[in-house]
């Protein structure tokens, strides 16, 4: 059931960026922080489902492009003051390759 | 682990508070903030409460609020925040030496940081009979109480003091139910806020609401046996008094710090940083002598709280440099509102606006084009933003002849009348951006116990998009909360990361030859490591603008409209706008536009206001092989995304137009050769009109041109957009090579030194138009610098990002990733 998929190599995600990966039920965006950290989350804000892919990365937040909600990576919880959550995946970095959890 | 956790615990550093007022307590909690973990705390309060808003008393003693209402932080955060609290037990004694503290239980305990927010005492004046019963000051809740019994069993009150405090004391007294007489020494009220005319009409309107007035009057002696029975006064005369609240000022509070040995002077003496002569020791609020002023209102106490928490949280970058103050009376009905120097001096200019049908009087007192100072009476709505004019020193001179009528006379989205919020209903809508209505505000404000316009902006949106809200939420806060809550650093900070302002930001990157944004984190030591979704987006500006040649654009610092070179609609797609220069095209510049948007299905097409056209729905994996159709039909990127040159508009032209002059069209072409593809701080639209007529709109543009037989006239600083602004006439030239030189000076000029994300038209009015005509039209040698300047960064700017990424670059913006194991 939950399985590490092999998404590409670290380097195909830009530091301070992030690439979205299809699955069948909707979009997951995987973030690669300026520590060479990943991150997996649905791609989507818990505000008004906004792509968070295509947010601005610093630290391990991001924060969302249409309204300006900031995300923790690490819990896919927005930061106060706003409140919600969207979900998170494992994702893990292995001889220089992303996988996630699904 | 545990134990290591343990022993961490008790390294920790020990801080004692010595005054839990609001100075002391906000201090806290900006060392919460910035350093939840660095000390364990202590709290010594006098009084027998947890911190409670001491500028509230007066609405307490006219029955308005409750003591409930108007605590700060209740026990509960006291604990949470880990802070041990000890009320009702003053600090007698400091131990500089052995670094303790002794209390008046006898407790003792060690510090490693002092912090000294004592507060002032209000003064008693020495005549005989001062020390008898039933003689107050007005100063705390026990003041009030005093003062609420008195109003039970006594009937005739007296204060002494027509100032601020006093008023409000007397109104309050009259309110529950006492003959009140007010003593003032000097021969007009609130002397140090008012000028005469204003003092006439407050004494008028209180006179109206029953209160009396002894003017030019001073006190010999306080009369009774056991018990104040009256006054006798210097000239003779006696007055009978139950009370006498003695209002006449405050004297900060410095017995304890004196006999510690610690440097006093009216107050304990402190640095810009805060800290007394001891290093160990800090200072704040009202027991405070910074560059010789004491403080009294509660703003500039806040700024110092903010200064003194950075230097006990060791981070050592803030400077409390003074404050200038503003003051509103809390007396219900009467609206009066003064700032800074308001009693003009030899060589000051002063407008005044006076309607004595209404009761209204304005006056401004003005010199070299800025505010200095302020008085108002009856119609305070504009205060805040006359203040904030003051504090940021803005050139009147555009708006001069309309200043008086207010800021929303300035055309701030039609709010007209509405900005009167305390008549408004809960249910009005104060924020159209986000929908937030005045109850959604007020609610926040009390339930999440919100201080500043930032906090307001953070939990409920409130003026937090376009801004032009942000006089209306900053009124409903300041009248929810009372007076200056909404304590903005007079230098405004780019964000949460630093406390450097956009201007020390733009001259350090200069001076200090930063060319990349580590350089500029590790140089003013920002608290992030890698900044923040605001700072980034300005840093990477402020870097590319100042060095054109060698810094490299970080595009994961970019919005990403600008970093996919299109416009992100609300549904995950994106917009096309490609470039029509001078909104010119061909039959078969649209037969292209319309085979892509047949190839990609686009699903609308719009005619924009920047003439050309919007193709939406776009796509974002669609954008590069569109992008390779368009540009090799001879398009480039039009920039609809960035901020960025957008459009330069152009009326139909002297080649048709019967009533064209020059070669506008021409004119605006050329302009949008030279400035397309250029970053700028905000976006920036141009416009060329063939004529006065002015069918483009030039004079609500960035930067304008209306041709005239004998030449070309420069008009900058106009917007169109939520808060409409008619251009200044900057010049008029004779050729098309001035136009486009000056227009290339003045973006230039623009790019260097505005603000990120600030159009031109609120930077033209806080530099001032002299400012940049003597920059642009009296220094000729300067000017040409700029356009040379702009000249160069454009050589870089204009590669057209869509060719390039057709060409493959930045390919992973625009793939998405596939699960390939």
């Amino acid at each position: 059931m939950s399985d590490w998929k092999k998404i590409a190599p670290l380097g195909d995600i830009p530091r301070q960026g992030s690439r979205v990966v299809e699955v069948e039920d909707g979009s997951i965006a995987v973030f690669r922080t300026s520590d060479d950290q990943v991150f997996a989350v649905r791609d989507a804000c818990p505000h008004q489902q906004g792509p968070l892919s295509q947010g601005i990365v610093a630290g391990h937040t991001v924060t969302c492009p249409l309204h300006n909600w900031k995300i923790n990576l690490e819990s896919g919880e927005a930061l106060a003051p706003d409140d919600g959550c969207t979900n998170t995946y494992a994702a893990k970095v292995e001889d220089g390759m992303v996988y996630i959890q699904l | 682990m545990q134990k290591i956790l343990k022993q961490r615990k008790l390294m920790k550093e020990h801080l004692v508070l010595v005054g839990n007022g609001m100075a002391g307590v906000r201090t806290l909690e900006e060392l919460l903030k910035l350093a939840p973990e660095q000390y364990d705390i202590t709290v010594f309060g006098a009084e027998p409460y947890p911190n409670y808003n001491r500028i509230m008393l007066s609405p307490v003693l006219a029955g308005e609020k409750t003591i409930d209402d108007i605590i700060l932080n209740d026990r509960a955060w006291y604990e949470e925040n880990g802070v041990i609290l000890h009320t009702g037990d003053p600090v007698v004694e400091i131990d500089r030496v052995k670094r303790k503290v002794v209390a008046e239980s006898g407790l003792e305990i060690s510090y490693d940081r002092l912090l000294l927010a004592t507060g002032s005492d209000p003064f008693i004046i020495p005549v005989p009979g001062s020390g008898l019963p039933g003689v107050i000051g007005f100063r705390d809740i026990a003041d009030v109480d005093a003062m609420l019994e008195a109003a039970r069993t006594g009937r005739k009150a007296v204060v002494i003091g027509g100032g601020l405090l006093g008023l409000e004391a007397a109104n309050g007294l009259q309110r529950n139910g006492m003959d009140v007489t007010v003593v003032h020494l000097m021969d007009i009220l609130m002397e140090r806020q008012l000028d005469k005319l204003a003092a006439e009409m407050l004494k008028t309107s209180l006179e109206e609401k029953g209160l009396k007035f002894l003017m030019g009057t001073q006190t010999a002696e306080v009369l009774g046996e056991d018990h104040v029975t009256g006054l006798r006064f210097v000239n003779g005369e006696e007055i009978e008094a139950d009370l006498v609240v003695m209002a006449v000022g405050i004297r900060p509070s410095i017995g304890l710090a004196q006999k510690a040995g610690l440097h006093c002077d009216r107050g304990v003496v402190v640095d810009d940083t805060m800290q007394t002569y001891d290093p160990r020791i800090y200072a704040v609020g009202e027991c405070v002598q910074h560059r010789d002023q004491c403080y009294g209102l509660v703003a500039p106490l806040f700024e110092q709280a903010r200064v003194a928490a950075n230097h006990l949280a060791k981070m050592g970058i803030a400077r409390y440099e003074g404050s200038v103050t503003s003051t509103k009376l809390k007396v219900t009905g009467i609206d009066l509102f003064s700032a800074g120097e308001f009693n003009e001096e030899e060589g000051d200019e002063t407008l005044i606006l006076q309607d004595p049908a209404q009761n209204v009087y304005k006056k401004l007192v003005v010199k070299d084009s800025r505010i200095k100072g302020a008085v108002m009476f009856g119609d305070t709505m504009d205060g805040t933003w006359y203040f904030q004019l003051l504090r940021e020193g803005t050139d009147i001179s555009g708006f001069r002849s309309t200043i008086l009528f207010g800021q929303h006379d300035l055309g701030d989205a039609g709010h007209g009348d509405e900005i009167r919020v305390a008549a408004l209903s809960d249910d009005a809508e104060i924020c159209g951006c986000n929908g937030v209505t005045k109850g959604d505000i007020v609610n926040a404000i009390q339930t999440k116990g919100l201080f500043t316009l930032d906090d307001v902006r953070a939990h409920t949106k409130a003026s937090a998009s376009c801004g032009s809200c942000t006089g209306l939420v900053e009124a409903i806060l300041s009248s929810t909360v009372g007076e200056g809550y909404d304590a903005k650093p007079s230098k405004k900070p780019v964000c949460g990361c630093s406390g450097h302002s956009h201007d020390d930001v733009i001259a350090a990157i200069a001076e200090h030859e930063l060319k990349d944004m580590p350089a500029v984190f590790e140089r003013l030591e920002w608290k992030t490591p890698d900044g923040c979704a605001t700072c980034r987006p300005a840093l990477n500006y402020y870097l590319l603008a100042r060095w054109p040649e060698e810094y490299q654009d970080d595009a994961q610092s970019r919005f990403i409209n600008e970093r996919a070179h299109g416009n992100i609609q609300k549904d995950g797609t994106y917009s096309v706008v490609p470039r029509m220069f001078g909104g010119l095209c061909t039959p078969s510049d649209l037969r292209a536009i319309a085979d892509v948007c047949d190839k990609y299905d686009v699903p609308e097409m719009k005619v924009t206001g920047g003439q050309r056209i919007d193709l939406f729905g776009v796509k974002k994996e669609d954008l590069p092989p569109m992008w390779k159709d368009l540009t090799d039909a001879g398009f480039v990127s039009g920039h609809a995304y960035g901020k960025a040159m957008r459009t330069v508009k152009t009326c139909a032209g002297k080649t048709w137009c019967r009533f064209g002059t020059q070669n506008s069209t021409g004119l605006g072409v050329k302009l949008e050769e030279l400035t397309w593809g250029s970053w700028m701080p905000h976006k920036f639209k141009l416009a060329v009109s063939g004529c006065p007529r002015n069918c483009a709109e030039a004079t609500i543009k960035d930067f304008g041109v209306v041709c005239v037989e004998s030449g070309y006239e420069l008009h900058i600083g106009g917007n169109g957009g939520i808060k409409v602004r008619v251009t200044d006439l900057l010049c008029k030239v004779d050729t098309e090579a001035e136009v486009l030189e000056y227009c290339g000076a003045f973006t230039q000029m623009y790019r260097e030194e505005a603000h990120y994300l600030e159009r031109t038209a609120p930077w033209v009015e806080r530099v001032g138009l002299s400012y940049i005509k003597q920059r642009i039209l009296e220094d000729e040698v300067g000017r040409k610098a700029l356009s040379e300047r702009f000249r160069v960064g454009q050589e870089v700017a204009q590669v057209d990002p869509w060719k390039a990424r057709a060409e493959g670059e930045a390919a992973h913006e625009f793939t998405p990733l596939k699960i390939t194991a």
